[in-house]
């Protein structure tokens, strides 16, 4: 339950994921489904984890991932699992 | 499992296409805050409005995070201010003060706006309600974020035509109240026929007798979202058209309905409705012009608008009444002229007048919506212009409104500037033939037939 998640989008370039992976191993949030495409050069990914271990707020991880995402130069958003739910599925 | 596609439609929707919560609205009762003692009612109503509301913002904010949904406004509608005020007020400046105490209490809790500075006079008028519309200008003139609205018919009880004069007096004075700010106070006064108690929207909200004590009302805009989704449609027939318009509208809704059930929880306050709107901005890319454009007219207000129109606003209903599972308020397309870019550019280009406005809000959810006049206008003109208006409404048992703005000291071909989410507009001509005599009747407009229904 209450699962969250997490979208990279942005410029195709190295070690994206692997920045993504190591600071969510850090603050104890679970990957439980990764997928990603490139489209037109365009890197989109997108992550399905559980933070129901982490240590940190949510807002605070939204926060950080947002910052990590502008040091890489893509845009990595963090949201409830809930609004595409909803918004996708009757 | 929601695949990856799916997460990147709901993500663009959000940061390409303006895809946004519009307001949560919190209705607020003060019925059990009358008191005959005015500083006393002053005192009550601030501090249940306050422990009621401070931690509307947060919450609304906590949500927008969590979800990645901006929501745009946090909102408060409370009991029509003539029922609170009429054992305690005596002459406008204590209805005004009653405004003030509501304009200090947005402030302190972070809403831009509070509704319900309004009365309900669709048949008749008591003297609180009167007195209360008497002190409208007075106290849109000395608040910033009240927001006022009278009830001036319905298809039930018929049109009170001696309010709709009295309004359109009190239109003019609120004008001239506020020409430091282009007559701003106007841009926050509306009349209504057939008002819903649980309209989530300004300037028409306010928190109905038939309500319970607090309710979250969710009103939820997605203009940008329905042209894009149209605009991949481009020359294919009306069942593609609508079928299109519909499937965008339950998405665009079901994210109102989340974020209803969120703020009703976290603030433990049930959930009231959600309002399906599409609701333009200012913003390029959030007009509701644009989609009547994308459905194939040069500009809105060509041939064939009225029609465009009725299928747009009954398609939005069509979807988003399967995607929530309460639905109420206005629910429907606007069509504000200075608060849509394409609207502006319609009326600039000579496409739109007031009178196709008129035929339009026959057909939509709300009515003259943000449109700004010359400043010369007469009273009894603005009384006929509403008149017209409140007979739509009561014929085709729906909601109309007209929000106004005689602009003291502008005159056609200038332009206005409200600010935010306000926008700008240029002033309309207005038809210069007199209704004074019809205006100055007396009395009121009958109930018609078809509202015998027992």
């Amino acid at each position: 339950m209450n699962k969250t998640i997490i979208t990279v989008v942005g410029k195709d370039t190295v070690g994206i994921i692997a920045r993504v992976c190591t600071y969510l191993a850090e603050n104890q949030i679970n990957i439980e489904d990764i997928s990603q495409t490139i489209v037109q050069g365009y890197f989109n990914m997108m992550m399905v984890v559980d933070t129901n271990k982490a240590v940190k707020h949510f807002g605070e991880i939204a926060d950080e991932l947002q910052a990590l995402g502008e040091e890489i130069g893509v845009v990595i958003k963090c949201q409830k699992e809930e609004i595409f739910d909803k918004m996708h599925r009757i | 499992m929601i695949n990856l596609f799916e997460v990147v439609e709901t993500n663009e929707m959000i940061t390409k296409e303006n895809l946004d919560v519009r307001t949560i609205t919190l209705g607020i009762s003060l019925l059990d805050c009358i008191d005959s003692d005015l500083d006393r009612l002053n005192e009550k109503i601030y501090h249940k409005i306050y422990e009621a509301a401070k931690n509307l913002v947060s919450t609304g904010e906590e949500i927008s995070r969590e979800f990645g949904i901006p929501i745009v406004n946090k909102r408060i509608s409370v009991t029509p201010i003539a029922l609170v005020g009429g054992a305690a007020c005596k002459t406008v400046e204590d209805f005004a003060s009653i405004a003030k105490t509501l304009d200090k209490v947005a402030h302190e809790v972070g809403v831009n706006f509070i509704g319900g500075y309004s009365a309900l006079v669709s048949k008749g008028m008591t003297p609180a309600d009167e007195l209360l519309i008497r002190s409208i200008p007075l106290a849109l003139s000395v608040t910033e974020r009240v927001c006022s609205s009278v009830n001036l018919g319905s298809t039930k009880t018929g049109i009170n035509m001696d309010a709709v004069k009295l309004m359109g007096e009190m239109i003019k004075q609120t004008a001239e109240y506020t020409k430091e700010q282009d007559s701003l106070g106007c841009a926050k006064l509306v009349v209504f026929c057939n008002a819903p108690d649980d309209n989530p929207f300004m300037a028409g909200a306010f928190h109905g007798v038939t309500e319970a004590d607090k309710i979250i009302n969710v009103g939820v805009s997605g203009p940008g979202v329905v042209k894009t989704a149209l605009s991949k449609v481009r020359g294919e027939n009306f069942e593609v058209l609508c079928e299109t318009i519909k499937k965008t509208a339950f998405k665009v809704t079901r994210v109102g309905q989340l974020v209803a059930q969120e703020a009703s929880e976290r603030l433990g306050v049930p959930f009231g409705i959600v309002d399906l709107s599409l609701a333009p901005t200012p913003a390029i890319g959030d007009s509701v012009a644009d989609i009547l454009c994308e459905i194939g007219l040069e500009y809105a207000g060509a041939p064939g608008t009225t029609a465009a129109l009725a299928l747009l606003n009954d398609q939005v209903k069509k979807g988003g009444v399967m995607a929530s599972s309460y639905v109420g308020g206005l629910s429907g397309a606007f069509i504000p002229v200075s608060e849509d870019q394409g609207m502006i550019n319609a009326v600039e280009a000579g496409a739109l007048t007031l009178e196709k406005l008129e035929a339009m809000t026959c057909v939509c959810s709300v009515g003259l919506d943000m449109i700004a006049v010359p400043g010369d206008t007469k009273a009894s003109t603005l009384s006929g212009i509403i008149a017209d208006e409140m007979a739509i409404g009561m014929v085709n048992q729906k909601t109309t409104a007209v929000r106004i703005i005689p602009v003291i000291g502008k005159g056609v071909g200038e332009t206005v500037e409200f600010g935010g989410l306000l926008g700008y507009a240029p002033i309309m001509p207005v038809n210069q033939f007199s209704c004074d005599n019809f205006v100055n009747r007396g009395g009121r407009i009958p109930a018609p037939i078809h509202s015998f229904k027992n």
